[in-house]
């Protein structure tokens, strides 16, 4: 089998990506909406450090940037979704039109 | 003991634990997004962010890994299974769970999937040919002096939004403000 070079990480972190953008865009449950989003981090999170074998450890720094974004992203984001729960017994997204008239 | 790693020779059994756990990290990711309950779904995505912390591993990089396990796995995803236990309803599993938008998760799938698949065949100019950097045996240390050194400014942003996202999430589940 072919050595395993960078490509190879990058299309495994395109497909995790893709994934990620099915998942946002299909489903109605909110917490899974946010675990796609967690989905997606992680895909740019994989190309980082497969680049980052190549050039240095910039990627891997910026990666764990990306890790504390997702970290403050899924705090607010579930506790948006508490606020929500209390509101209105739900959880789908599709149900959540306080903002519509 | 450090070990001259020739660049371009690879341990044997590379490959296989390549292809390995990224099959797992796809197949878990499948589940994420397949599966009717969220407990289900949140496994799933514990299970690809082990095995994807494998794969850092793989490409030299233990302290995003153990970052990855700590702070994803142990950290983030205890916060989801524990918000899952108090949103989740017995009602809300029967309903339907996809929202009937295959259309364009489809069209959105093969549009990135072909853009993705056009950088990598056409842009081989973009990724100039590099040969793999030789093993730090210090990459944590190097990490921290990149973090308090040339990213200091960055580091202290990262901070703030901290702070920041602390006190919304705890705006936002408090029963009055």
């Amino acid at each position: 089998m072919a050595p395993i070079g960078t490509l190879h990480y990058l299309v495994v972190a395109a497909a995790l990506f893709i994934l990620g953008v099915i998942g946002v865009l299909t489903r109605r449950n909110v917490v899974i909406i946010l675990m796609s989003i967690e989905l997606i981090l992680n895909a740019v999170n994989l190309n980082l450090v497969a680049f980052s074998r190549l050039w240095g450890l910039h990627g891997q720094v910026f990666a764990i940037f990306v890790i504390t974004d997702a970290a403050a992203e899924a705090a607010v984001g579930l506790g948006i979704l508490i606020a929500f729960f209390r509101n209105k017994e739900t959880v789908n997204v599709d149900e959540i039109d306080l903002l519509k008239w | 003991m450090q070990q001259a790693v020739q660049p371009g020779m690879q341990p044997v059994a590379t490959t296989f634990f390549f292809y390995l756990l990224s099959g797992f990290t796809l197949l878990s990711g499948v589940f994420v997004i397949t599966r009717k309950s969220p407990v289900h779904s949140a496994l799933a995505l514990i299970f690809g962010l082990l095995s994807q912390a494998g794969l850092y591993l793989m490409l030299y990089a233990p302290f995003v890994a153990g970052v990855q396990i700590i702070l994803y796995a142990g950290g983030i995803m205890v916060l989801f299974l524990f918000v899952i236990m108090l949103v989740n309803l017995e009602r809300s599993q029967r309903e339907e769970q996809f929202n009937g938008q295959w259309v364009v998760g489809l069209l959105a799938a093969i549009a990135l999937g072909g853009l993705f698949m056009t950088v990598y065949v056409k842009g081989k100019s973009l990724f100039p040919y590099r040969i793999a950097q030789p093993v730090e045996n210090t990459n944590t240390q190097q990490i921290g002096l990149m973090l308090y050194g040339q990213y200091m400014f960055a580091f202290e942003i990262a901070s703030l939004l901290l702070l920041v996202a602390i006190i919304g999430a705890v705006v936002m589940a408090k029963k009055r403000i």
